[in-house]
């Protein structure tokens, strides 16, 4: 309970700590003691949920159980490692004068912002408040994203702050139908958007209402997601940001969106007594798989192809909840998971190969294994990962995709391999020149702090060949929480 | 049932709601400006009416506050800074040209009946006001985003934005008597953030392309030029 009150708080303090002092040299190491705080109380936190079972906090405003646990953990440990990555650099940033002091100000605070929201987001337990932190992300990330004050960056935060406010709006009427629901099932008017509460009479609620709250819930945190048609905003704002959000906000934004859709699908697959919801997730998550394994082929910038990778990833695990049996489920969750890791670990050693560079341009960053080799070793091993070579995480949880794909809807395999197959080819035919090529003269490596890919790939790594015990449980719990039984 | 059999109050709240839809037909319509976010606060203006009237007839008094923050919001905060801004960079005397407005015109005719068709077959929605109130919250939300896709000004495309936002308000109040009050001051500090956020984009795409027209926002893009 308390380190719960400290896991939030702790990003609190270091939003306005941050707001104060963010212009100081020492700033980044302040904001990576903060995260280390934040994380070591998350982590006593999930020990206690994991001995104890789900903590419901006084006033049932916050509800911490095996689903949103391990994602608390996971946003808060990313959310470190980044940090790590982010003192030096922007320090490099500040060093070529692309930021000042006010600036600077905003990006940190804001860091520890985004950090607050999305943990806000996983704990509560009250779907209302659920929407408001999530929407409260992309406002904390929306002036960082258009910080370079570039013509594109203006264009990527005006798309974001839209595409995203629009969609989410969406979410909420959702939301409200479903309070709506809840008022006609339940007398006490006040719990309606307890999701605990919902959950226990999930079987009594109006189907109609409840089909219909899905649609604008799939369709309004979908857009968050980065779901195919509601894509458009989600390359531009990942690659016009600084090099750090780009991290967090692939690696673990997409992932609470999704957390969301799971748990409304939670409320409403017993409501409706149908498979409507599934369908529905299994199809926007195959076009989101298929058209963005194609448009990986056509890009220019580095940043913007590893964007398009994660709405593919994103794509492939919306189909495996939609899929929802416990195998499927099991493996989307460990996919989120390995996902979060490796492509965070991406967005780093990218950040330090357009220092390289000096361009986020593919055609531009050449030869980095020679220049450097630690930063092109990192996207070499970092891109076989994310593509989902054995012996990594993502490979492990892909072929357990695969395997529950097989057993239900075995003709669905096809466009899966072959989605795969042309992702692949995408992310390879780029991948080639920038590691291998030729570099240019007068290519000079960076100072470049490796650490955090080497311990988030070497973390996928692990995952791949064993997964320990203690997350195997921990994820089975949640499988069983999500589809009613487990795998193991 | 007909619409006599309701009592008095509940008749005036249908009548508010057809004038909040009214009100969003006028701002898809309207061209200049300035005559935009009068008729935004309008809007706003019939919004609080209608929530401090179901305070009353539910005797949910909550209710108020939220009828409360509504007007400081959407009635004076936001059109005041809108007004503000658009004089500042001196845009307020501009009008806009909208492509074909009889056939927008007509789509939104249209998306006003999409969501009778999809809020009518619901049995909960047995009551008839609430069965009307929640098809026009819908229709409401709908236009503001025909009219965020529709334009092209900044301006125009934030007003259609808190628009929703109002439509969503609207159909909170009316079919639960608003939301748990953590929820509603939450949803209230985001959309005040978000109209200061909107407030400092308008001078940085008005410094980056010299106008506020979001078309010429067009680099980023998968199309070959």
């Amino acid at each position: 309970m308390t380190a719960l009150g400290l896991t939030l708080l702790i990003p609190l303090f270091g939003i306005l700590l941050l707001g104060g002092i963010g212009h100081w040299r020492c700033a980044g190491g302040v904001n990576l003691v903060i995260s280390i705080l934040t994380f070591s109380t998350a982590l006593f936190m999930a020990i206690d949920v994991f001995q104890h079972g789900p903590i419901l906090s006084a006033g049932k405003l916050f509800y911490i159980d095996a689903f949103n646990v391990y994602l608390i953990l996971l946003n808060a440990f990313v959310g470190m490692t980044t940090a790590v990555f982010s003192g030096p650099y922007m320090a490099h940033e500040v060093e070529i004068g692309r930021v000042d002091d006010g600036r600077m100000r905003l990006y940190y605070s804001m860091y520890q912002g985004f950090l607050f929201t999305m943990l806000v987001a996983l704990s509560t337990n009250n779907l209302g408040v659920l929407w408001v932190s999530i929407e409260g992300a992309t406002l904390a990330t929306v002036l960082l994203v258009s910080r370079y004050r570039t013509r594109e960056s203006i264009e990527a935060g005006w798309k974001y702050f839209i595409i995203c406010g629009v969609g989410i709006s969406q979410a909420l009427f959702g939301t409200i139908l479903v309070y709506f629901a809840a008022e006609k099932t339940l007398s006490g008017q006040e719990e309606g958007l307890l999701w605990t509460v919902l959950q226990e009479h999930a079987g009594q609620m109006d189907s109609g209402v409840m089909a219909l709250a899905f649609v604008f819930l799939l369709v309004g945190y979908g857009t968050k997601v980065g779901l195919v048609p509601l894509h458009n905003w989600l390359p531009d704002a990942h690659s016009e940001g600084p090099t750090p959000m780009s991290a967090i906000l692939s690696g673990l934004l997409l992932n609470i969106a999704l957390y969301a859709i799971v748990r409304f699908k939670m409320l409403v697959d017993p409501a409706l007594g149908s498979h409507l919801a599934g369908n529905l997730m299994m199809g926007f998550g195959m076009l989101s798989f298929s058209v963005a394994g194609l448009l990986l082929h056509r890009q220019k910038d580095v940043k913007r192809m590893f964007s398009y990778s994660s709405i593919e990833h994103m794509g492939l695990m919306t189909f495996a909840f939609g899929i929802g049996g416990p195998l499927a489920t099991f493996g989307a969750l460990l996919h989120m998971i390995v996902h979060s890791l490796t492509k965070s670990a991406i967005f780093i050693t990218v950040g330090h190969a357009a220092h390289v560079a000096g361009s986020q341009a593919i055609s531009q960053i050449r030869g980095l294994i020679r220049t450097q080799p630690l930063v092109g070793w990192g996207l070499l091993i970092g891109t076989c990962a994310i593509a989902g070579f054995p012996p990594f995480g993502v490979f492990t949880s892909e072929f357990l995709l695969f395997t529950a794909t097989i057993k239900s809807y075995p003709w669905l395999v096809l466009p899966l391999v072959v989605g795969l197959t042309v992702a692949f080819a995408g992310l390879f035919r780029n991948l080639q020149p920038m590691v291998y090529g030729e570099p240019p003269a007068g290519q000079q490596p960076v100072t470049a702090n490796m650490w955090p890919v080497v311990v988030h790939l070497g973390l996928v790594l692990w995952l791949g060949i064993s997964i320990p015990t203690v997350l195997s449980q921990w994820l089975n719990q949640a499988t069983i929480m999500i589809v009613g039984r487990g795998v193991l | 049932m007909l619409i006599t059999a309701l009592s008095f109050p509940e008749q005036l709240v249908l009548t508010l709601a057809a004038l909040i839809l009214l009100s969003s037909f006028l701002m898809l319509a309207q061209v200049r400006l300035d005559s935009l976010i009068n008729v935004f606060a309008l809007q706003g203006l019939l919004l609080f009416a209608a929530t401090v009237l179901m305070a009353f007839i539910s005797g949910k008094y909550h209710l108020l506050i939220s009828a409360a923050l509504t007007l400081f919001l959407k009635v004076f905060f936001i059109p005041g800074q809108l007004r503000h801004l658009v004089v500042r960079l001196d845009i307020h005397r501009e009008v806009e040209v909208i492509g074909n407005p009889s056939l927008i015109m007509l789509f939104a005719a249209g998306l006003v009946l999409f969501s009778y068709y999809v809020a009518l077959p619901i049995r909960a929605l047995s009551l008839l006001s609430t069965r009307n109130t929640i098809a026009i919250s819908l229709a409401v939300v709908l236009i503001g985003m025909l009219i965020v896709i529709s334009r092209r000004k900044a301006v125009t495309q934030v007003v259609g934005f808190m628009s929703m936002e109002n439509g969503l308000f609207f159909a909170a109040v009316v079919s639960t008597y608003g939301m748990p009050m953590v929820v509603e001051l939450g949803v209230a500090f985001d959309v005040l953030v978000a109209a200061i956020l909107f407030g400092v984009f308008f001078f940085h795409i008005r410094t980056e392309i010299g106008s506020l027209d979001t078309d010429r926002l067009n680099r980023l893009t998968e199309v070959e030029r």
